[in-house]
């Protein structure tokens, strides 16, 4: 309830603001800094699709797959060439942030681009096989700590990525040596998913909406999941990790960052073009068929949101020893 | 036998108007991506997902469509492989070979159609086991762990000198500068930056396309330019279209084997096509290339890279649907669009919605038998594309190789490494190094060192862990047999080649 009158809110605040009245001229376009098929591409397709179907915009929003650099390709041509495009929006992740946050674009930094708003948002989670001797996040991290090596992790990411980073800020709250766990990393989730079920790693950091599938199936136990307060549906049984003691969230926000030259004007329709979308049922649709819980953040709010985690996450890389 | 009645209620969804519609629709349109370099099948069916919804398409049929434009696809890489010389996509760089010298013995049309025959019989051999074996197969996928996939490589490489041709030492070179191409771009491990120099667009690694049609397609236009330059007359005669059926019957386990081994290799998630079609050539080359005429245009050669890699296209749908994991980019976007409609892929999807597993196998049979008859009958019509004069063709496939190469990533810089590329494969042509086993290293490469390398993190460093399974130490003896059998199998068959000298009508 509080979500909605705040999104109710927020939609009347930026409605008197946006009196300028700016309306995209031409094609409005979203690039998803990937190749099709990831969670980038579906922001850009189902948002834009939204854009079009609410009669936001007057043309066909154009979805552009720029891959490249973990999305930093895509940074450095927006920066680069596309500073004032008042047409322009990105898809982003915390995938962004913690890459812009570990120096991993280059010179770029988050300060280079207006973070637009997020709409929706997916929830880490601790997955272990079904047979796993361990039957709580208290197990776990008990034999953690009497054996760092006893439970290898495999993740879906890099060393030092989203999965790898779960697992660090878990092991820091519960006072471990974070670095003292094994981490393999896989190419994504589904890899890392088969490994667990093979038996060859004892734990995965992944998202709530990758495992819906082997959770059903009984194939899979969730330990804790790294949300906010407790998830719906087949996780409603899962505590927080927070509910048990260890401080540590993880939430894979889906929204978009937009040229830094972008005119007020045109920042404050996208605001507003965001909170009408979210406030949507088609959207709330979308959001449920992709397994993502509600999250939504827009405007200035959202750009100093994200602007301050990634100054957390660049202290946390650099508690770590993840970078210099 | 309960089988029967599941897929004959398949039937009754497949053969729905709309449902055969839809699968010659993904047929057809997988043909015309397949064929275009640079543009694959996971363009064409993340173009269509919006569609899908839009019309509101049942999932058992959008999932018909989305897989006719997976395995149509297979058919289509091999049309550009075989005519021009330029690979589709990577499952059919080994095509290459033997396909593109047939070409230029003037029997572009028996390739082409022994393409779409073995093409056919890997789809429909696989569908079958996909049919029977799905579930039990899942489990095949998951006892796949870090080592068995790295002894997997070894094995992959072990074969290496079947693709060889005269002279070793140069194939070992090209594979290695494929191994070390492969080396550019983020580490995989902990994504520290090797070999980019800065540049975020090397960040990915070099793109197999870029590389693949830089060292084909431009290199080959180059190689064309000057030997018309010199006044040599390419062959252009169109010759015969089908194949005899003497070639059919000699090429007829080589298409067993080929489906087997694709559809095997198909369902581990990460191998894929591009292995399965390497594997099954060079064992044909091992086990039936009695007068040494694989790489000079045998049609065996073309039989079995196509059959395997059409089965590994079906193989690649078990691990989706019944792990809900995503075995190739392209099963990546498939696996999205299901969610997308609220099937969740995994163990229990077979149960839980009968009609989609069944529909799309039923479809699948159906889909097979109308791109075999599609693509036959336009054997003929594509031929005669190399009755094009050179003076339009040649600018033609250069023009189609910077478009292809430009779609991958919208990137000009691409368009640079791609002619850089094209200029080195010139280079190696005239000096004679092959260039197959560039882009096996580029690929096998990756998997081979993520491998190895998760294998030996999860141990801490104890290398035992490589042959610590049943399953790991079967592949590693396959490997040591493929290296090492051959040397002693020669000394047998010096004695049989010459009883076998009668059949020996080389193509």
């Amino acid at each position: 309830m509080r979500r909605f009158l705040f999104a109710v809110s927020m939609t009347f605040i930026f409605s008197s603001l946006a009196l300028a009245q700016f309306q995209p001229s031409g094609t409005v376009e979203c690039i998803a800094p990937a190749n099709p098929g990831g969670g980038w591409d579906f922001t850009c397709r189902s948002v834009g699709k939204l854009l079009n179907d609410l009669g936001l915009v007057d043309r066909p929003v154009k979805v552009t797959n720029m891959p490249g650099g973990g999305g930093g390709v895509a940074f450095a041509n927006v920066v680069a060439q596309r500073n004032d495009d008042n047409n322009l929006i990105v898809a982003a992740s915390p995938a962004t942030t913690l890459r812009l946050a570990q120096g991993q674009y280059g010179d770029f930094s988050g300060e280079d681009v207006r973070w637009l708003g997020a709409l929706g948002a997916d929830f880490g989670v601790i997955a272990v096989a079904a047979d796993s001797p361990y039957m709580t996040l208290d197990d776990l991290i008990e034999a953690w700590r009497n054996d760092p090596t006893s439970a290898a992790v495999g993740g879906g990411s890099a060393v030092g990525g989203q999965d790898h980073m779960k697992v660090l800020v878990l092991a820091k709250a519960a006072g471990l040596d974070p670095t003292s766990i094994r981490y393999v990393p896989f190419d994504g989730g589904g890899e890392a998913l088969t490994s667990l079920l093979g038996g060859f790693v004892q734990v995965f950091p992944g998202d709530a909406s990758e495992i819906s599938g082997q959770l059903e199936a009984g194939n899979i136990r969730i330990l804790a999941v790294l949300a906010p307060e407790r998830l719906g549906g087949a996780l409603a049984e899962v505590p927080t990790a927070k509910e048990l003691g260890y401080d540590v969230e993880w939430l894979v926000f889906r929204g978009f960052y937009v040229p830094a030259g972008m005119s007020d004007e045109a920042f404050a329709w996208w605001s507003e073009t965001m909170a009408t979308l979210e406030a949507s049922e088609e959207w709330a649709e979308a959001r449920a068929q992709n397994n993502l819980g509600k999250f939504f953040r827009a405007g200035d709010e959202f750009d100093s949101f994200i602007k301050a985690q990634i100054q957390d996450l660049r202290q946390l890389s650099t508690d770590l020893g993840l970078i210099q | 036998m309960e089988v029967f009645s599941l897929l004959a209620q398949g039937f009754a969804i497949a053969l729905q108007p709309i449902n055969i519609l839809l699968a010659f629709v993904g047929v057809f349109l997988g043909t015309l991506v397949g064929m275009l370099p640079g543009i694959g099948p996971i363009n064409g069916i993340a173009i269509l997902i919006p569609v899908t919804f839009a019309l509101g398409l049942p999932p058992e049929s959008s999932l018909i469509l989305f897989a006719g434009i997976y395995y149509g696809s297979q058919y289509g890489n091999s049309i550009s492989t075989i005519l021009l010389n330029v690979p589709g996509t990577a499952s059919a760089v080994v095509t290459a070979i033997d396909g593109y010298a047939m070409t230029k013995k003037g029997r572009a049309g028996p390739a082409l159609a022994m393409s779409a025959i073995a093409s056919f019989f890997g789809g429909t051999v696989s569908v079958i086991a996909l049919m029977l074996f799905a579930p039990l197969l899942s489990q095949w996928a998951i006892r796949f762990g870090p080592a068995e996939y790295f002894a997997l490589m070894v094995f992959a490489f072990s074969t290496l000198s079947s693709l060889a041709g005269a002279n070793l030492a140069k194939a070992l070179i090209s594979t290695a500068f494929g191994l070390m191409l492969a080396t550019v771009g983020l580490d995989p491990n902990s994504a520290v930056a090797r070999y980019t120099f800065g540049e975020l667009k090397l960040f990915d690694g070099m793109d197999f396309v870029v590389v693949t049609i830089g060292f084909f397609a431009i290199s080959e236009v180059i190689q064309i330019l000057e030997e018309s330059s010199k006044g040599q007359q390419v062959k252009s005669a169109l010759g015969r279209v089908m194949i005899s059926s003497r070639e059919f019957i000699k090429s007829l386990w080589t298409m067993v084997r080929g489906s087997v081994i694709g559809f095997f290799i198909g369902v581990l998630p990460g191998a894929g096509g591009t292995i399965a079609s390497f594997v099954s050539y060079t064992t044909e080359k091992r086990l039936v290339d009695r007068q040494n005429s694989f790489g000079r245009g045998d049609i065996r050669g073309v039989a079995a890279p196509e059959s395997a890699n059409n089965a590994s296209a079906n193989g690649a749908m078990i691990p989706l649907l019944t792990l809900g994991v995503p075995g190739s980019g392209t099963t990546a976007v498939m696996l999205g669009a299901l969610l997308g409609m609220n099937i969740t892929p995994g163990p229990l999807l077979i149960a839980n919605n009968p009609q989609i597993f069944w529909g799309l196998v039923a479809s699948m049979y159906i889909g097979n038998l109308m791109l075999l008859l599609l693509n036959l009958p336009l054997v003929g019509l594509f031929v005669r594309i190399l009755s094009v004069p050179r003076w339009f063709l040649l600018p033609a496939v250069a023009a189609i190789s910077f478009i292809a190469v430009y779609a991958v990533n919208n990137s000009p810089f691409d368009l640079l490494l791609m002619t850089g590329f094209g200029l080195v494969g010139y280079a190696m042509r005239k000096t004679g190094f092959p260039l197959a086993p560039v882009i096996l290293g580029l690929v096998l490469g990756p998997l081979m060192e993520k491998n190895l390398r998760r294998a030996l993190s999860l141990s801490g460093g104890d290398w035992t862990v490589l042959f610590s399974s049943p399953l790991a130490i079967g592949i590693w003896i396959l490997a040591l047999a493929s290296l090492f059998l051959p040397t002693l199998v020669a000394r047998y068959t010096v004695i049989r080649r010459v009883d076998s000298e009668e059949d020996g009508e080389i193509d």
